[in-house]
């Protein structure tokens, strides 16, 4: 999981041999060791030696992060080794080659050890052949309807069948016939007749997840993925499953026939659940959000993502969505409320004014609330949220953001220590003027019926003096939420904000990794990005102008800010840059 | 003339010979062991010392004793593949889970001689540094499993058993456990998988050599009934004594399991290779021919997955005649019954099984029956096995229930080429798809006839051919 973030402050490890082999008569250079599933060096497998060489050798069972199993038998490859004489020297070819004695038999790519000088052949025509009778094996017994299989589109069956099936079966037997939409627990669905019997799913929630939940039973051609009797398949991982099952057998409740997985549009984002900040893909079409699946990062979340996490998205497109600009209760515009906003700004005296900004808030928005707070003399925190954690991903820190809230000054390392600050100036009616970003005031606890409707979130706000009296004592309450609160109500200028699924932007994960994330979806009604808008109300109270795009905008942070120095937008990747917290 | 060699059968059937402790210290029991035990260290020529436990190992290497589960390979050079310097326990396991179709010797053992197993196992232990062994017997024979519990506890109180042995400083325990009646609980691995209380799913070699990473990760040796039993006797009769019985390569005794239209099926002990198929199927000391008025039709030399023979066929064998390498043509009830002309015939010895079929069995139906079983048994873990298995099994059943085609001869052999040949985990793709091959291959004009005949009282019927078999597999349909 995160041990390859780990691994990179660690300095390098010992130089690892490499030796040569050969895969379909190329040459390549490999090493001779590489990690296994949990990161411990092994001897490096045929399937490590031909993914190097770029060359395709097609599996099921077979999963980089998963405990090699070798039962899908679909990486079957032929090999050689120099041959050896009596005298257990080299035999050399009249051309001085070292001659290569072939295996009578095949092996299985993902695990068999590479040798120095080996060759491996992945396109023969017994190979070939080898994969068409594993792929007619697979297929004899497997419903033919693709048209009406949630898979469609991203199964390996599928895609496999077009490299190394016939038009036609010769199958004339009746087909084994197995248990379909078994409800396995809360959020998978298992349909036994198109399981191919690879388990990954398996070897996932044993080995990954530790969770012994899943077996098979019966034998032969019935066996059949279960839980043991009357227990459920329910942790916090069980959608990781459908990811990596290679067919439609485990499916998502949540996803399954929603959408064909050909109409999706995949967008790089970040999971906000908490400080982990796992890489995602949002798949979304037409505006809409119809699932996340983990995007790989092997230095924050590998291949995986909790359910939870996975499944909190369905707030964004809440009807209640706040929309409107509202003014004193009236709806405005954008232009009226930032202007009247940036001149009560502009007159207000030093240590009027008190910030709360949300550690959901990206890099770039914090910082650009820190201009406004340096400007202003203003006092300022975020609000901490905590919630379980476990060993796996999931962080007891239930804010995506509190490293960048750090850094960027807006919160400090104990967060929420100004609040009852705030609390004390507002009721000394010192502070008169109050911004609240992404936080609900007025929530200082969640009730157990409540967390259930937050779809798996379950995080509770520490308490802090703020109230609702108080509130009522402001000059000005500012807010910027994306759902109705109750804080908004008592709020003097409501601004709409966006979800990180709608905005582009960077968030500072719980080990430093500086990622950023990408806009999926456009904001609904006149919502606006944070960043765009502070920007406007950051030009107009400081009068200093910024950067119109969020990649100028990160650039100037990247400058200002002492932690993210010498980051560019462009340079954190898809898989983000650590830095030191 | 042939004649039975009885080296581990000496006594079982004896009369008035019981299976007690008693019974078998009056016959010299556990002599071997206490021989053993009181081995001295050796002093070697270039100055080195062999310990108690390599003599033994070197002996047993020096004996030539092949393994009577069914691969043959050799017992000296299998424990010499053990890690030693892992510092981990090793572990040996007695494979009693005889279930190859047609094979009955070790159960004899075990039912009536069970001192002759563990006396084999404890020196075998002793001579690979076991602490704790294992005797994995079939779930099937619980008569067995009881008779064993009650001879290890004999020995335990006759101290042969348990903290220091005879005085030896040697300690060792041996548990039975019963497997729950899965054929591939016979392969070593999937053996390891059951006694650690797993699903018996083969492991994949490499990495998992049981000599390396077997039972609970430790080094481990499983033997099958009849080696571990032959452990005993090299020790008394000394290895170069033991490798004089049999033929070269092919040493020692072997019980063979004789079944099938014979008039005395049973099982003989003989000196390996020292009897052909021929005297073992038709000479009066074993199984004294056919049934009158009956001509041999087939014979499976090692159990029902080794390859058939057919009456009559004759293969061309590189012998040695006087010194000098001859091929020489040999009828198949010529063949020594050894394990090295059995391989260079096409088939194998197996676990010493051979079944006899004479001219009234019927050949599809004897495949159907066979393929029907492997079905049943294969553990679904690799995909070749798993679906060729049943695939093949549904083919002959509707071959034999009135469904067959003409094609039905080179189908069933299509299946069948897709699943050995190092294309699953274990030696089962080659068990089921064996028979399947050969049988096709050798009675093909009765696999044509059967399907051809379908076909036309399909026509005469008018009746369309089916794509699917109407008919119901009640059998194979419940799940297990």
């Amino acid at each position: 999981m995160s041990t390859a973030a780990a691994t990179e402050t660690k300095p390098a490890p010992p130089a690892i041999e490499k030796i040569k082999v050969k895969v379909d008569g190329r040459e390549i250079e490999v090493p001779k060791l590489s990690p296994d599933h949990t990161g411990k060096l092994v001897p490096t497998t045929m399937i490590q030696a031909t993914e190097a060489a770029k060359t395709d050798v097609p599996h099921y069972c077979y999963h980089p992060k998963l405990p090699v199993a070798g039962n899908c038998r679909m990486c079957l490859v032929e090999f050689g080794t120099p041959a050896l004489g009596p005298d257990r020297k080299p035999v050399m070819n009249p051309d001085g080659t070292p001659k290569i004695a072939k295996s009578p038999r095949p092996a299985i790519g993902c695990a068999t050890p590479i040798s120095p000088g080996m060759e491996i052949y992945t396109k023969t025509p017994s190979v070939k052949q080898m994969r068409e009778g594993v792929l007619e094996s697979l297929l004899i017994n497997h419903p033919l309807d693709c048209p009406i299989c949630d898979q469609a589109g991203e199964c390996k069956l599928q895609e496999y069948s077009v490299d190394y099936g016939q038009s036609a079966s010769r199958f004339v037997e009746a087909k084994v016939h197995k248990p379909k939409a078994v409800d396995l627990g809360p959020r998978i669905m298992l349909d036994a007749e198109r399981c191919i019997l690879c388990t990954r799913c398996i070897r996932f929630t044993k080995d990954v997840a530790g969770d012994d939940a899943l077996g098979i039973v019966n034998r032969g051609s019935y066996n059949t993925i279960a839980t043991f009797p009357g227990l459920r398949f329910d942790n916090n991982y069980t959608l990781n499953t459908v990811d990596i099952c290679p067919v439609g057998a485990l499916t998502s409740k949540d996803f399954r026939f929603q959408m064909r997985v050909w109409f999706l549009k995949e967008t790089k984002s970040v999971c906000t659940s908490c400080a982990t900040g796992c890489n995602v893909l949002i798949s979304s079409r037409e505006e809409k959000i119809y699932r996340y699946t983990p995007r790989e990062n092997d230095g924050v979340n590998g291949p995986w993502m909790c359910d939870a996490g996975r499944l909190n998205y369905k707030w964004i497109q809440r009807e209640d969505r706040l929309k409107d600009v509202l003014v004193r209760g009236e709806k405005s515009s954008w232009t009226v409320a930032l202007s009247e906003i940036a001149d009560k700004l502009k007159q207000a005296p030093a240590g009027s004014v008190a910030i709360v900004a949300s550690a959901r808030q990206t890099n770039e928005e914090l910082w650009l609330l820190s201009k406004l707070k340096a400007k202003l003399g203003a006092i300022s925190d975020s609000v901490p949220r905590v919630g379980k954690g476990d060993n796996l991903l999931v962080d007891e820190d239930k804010n995506p953001n509190t490293n960048g809230a750090r850094l960027t000054g807006m919160s400090f390392t104990e967060m929420g220590i100004n609040l009852s600050k705030i609390a004390a100036g507002i009721a000394r009616g010192e502070i008169k003027m109050l911004i609240v970003f992404g936080e609900d005031l007025l929530m200082n606890s969640v009730s157990g019926a409540k967390l259930r409707e937050k779809e798996l979130t379950s995080e509770v706000v520490s308490e802090h003096g703020i109230t609702a009296e108080l509130l009522g004592k402001l000059d000005t309450l500012i807010v910027s939420d994306i759902l109705p609160n109750a804080t908004a109500k008592y709020a003097h200028y409501v601004l709409p904000g966006c979800a990180h699924a709608e905005k582009r932007g960077s968030f500072t994960n719980r080990d430093g990794r500086v990622q950023k994330f990408m806009q999926a979806i456009q904001p609904k009604g006149d919502a606006r990005a944070e960043w765009d808008f502070l920007h406007d109300l950051v030009y107009n109270v400081t009068g200093k102008n910024g950067f119109l795009t969020i990649e100028g905008l990160f650039n100037e942070m990247a400058k200002d800010v002492p932690a993210f120095n010498g980051l560019t937008w462009a340079g954190l990747g898809d898989n983000g840059v650590t830095v030191k917290i | 003339m042939p004649q039975e060699f009885k080296l581990i059968l000496k006594h079982l059937d004896n009369p008035g010979y019981t299976p007690d402790i008693e019974c078998y210290l009056r016959h010299g029991g556990y002599d071997a062991l206490k021989k053993a035990l009181a081995i001295q260290p050796k002093d070697l020529p270039d100055g080195k010392k062999a310990s108690p436990q390599e003599q033994i190992r070197d002996d047993v290497k020096l004996s030539g004793l092949r393994g009577r589960g069914g691969a043959g390979f050799s017992c000296g050079l299998k424990w010499s593949f053990v890690d030693r310097r892992s510092g981990k326990p090793i572990y040996l396991i007695c494979n009693a889970d005889e279930s190859e179709p047609g094979t009955f010797k070790d159960r004899q053992i075990i039912h009536k001689d069970p001192h002759q197993l563990i006396e084999g196992m404890i020196i075998s232990c002793f001579a690979n540094d076991v602490k704790l062994a294992y005797i994995y017997i079939r779930g099937e024979m619980p008569l067995g499993a009881k008779l064993l519990n009650k001879a290890l506890a004999e020995a335990r109180a006759k101290n042969l058993l348990g903290k220091n042995i005879l005085g030896s400083g040697y300690d060792l325990d041996i548990h039975v456990h019963r497997g729950a009646g899965a054929y591939i609980c016979g392969e070593e691995t999937g053996l390891i998988e059951s006694l650690e209380g797993k699903r018996p799913y083969p492991r994949i070699k490499p990495p998992y050599f049981p000599a390396v990473l077997g039972l609970y990760m430790c080094p481990t040796i499983v033997n099958n009934v009849e080696t571990l039993c032959n452990v005993k006797h090299i020790v008394t009769m000394g290895g170069a004594e033991f490798a004089k019985l049999g033929t070269p390569n092919n040493t020692g005794t072997r019980i063979v399991s004789l079944s099938g239209q014979v008039k005395r099926p049973g099982y003989y002990e003989i000196e390996v290779g020292k009897a052909t198929i021929g005297q073992l199927i038709n000479d009066p000391v074993f199984g004294g021919g056919l049934r009158d008025g009956h001509k041999l039709k087939a014979v499976i030399p090692g159990g029902s997955s080794a390859k058939v023979f057919k009456a009559g066929e004759k293969f061309k064998l590189k012998r040695k005649v006087d010194g000098k390498d001859v091929e020489q043509e040999v009828d198949m009830l010529d063949l020594p019954y050894d394990f090295d002309s059995l391989i260079a015939a096409g088939s194998m010895s197996g676990s010493s099984a051979i079944i006899v079929m004479d001219d009234s069995v019927d050949i599809v139906e004897a495949l159907a029956n066979i393929s029907e079983f492997y079905a049943h048994e294969s553990c679904g873990q690799c995909t070749p096995c798993r679906e060729g298995s049943l695939w093949m099994s549904k083919t002959l059943h509707r071959l034999t229930h009135g469904e067959g085609r003409k094609s039905d001869a080179d189908y069933l052999v299509k299946i069948a080429d897709n699943i050995p040949g190092g294309r699953t985990i274990c030696a089962f793709g080659e068990a089921c798809s064996w028979p399947v091959q050969s049988f096709v291959a050798k009675f093909k004009d009765e696999f044509v006839a059967k399907g051809a005949a379908d076909e036309e009282r399909r026509a005469n019927e008018k009746i369309q051919p089916k794509t699917a078999t109407p008919v119901e597999r009640k059998e194979l349909a419940t799940a297990h």
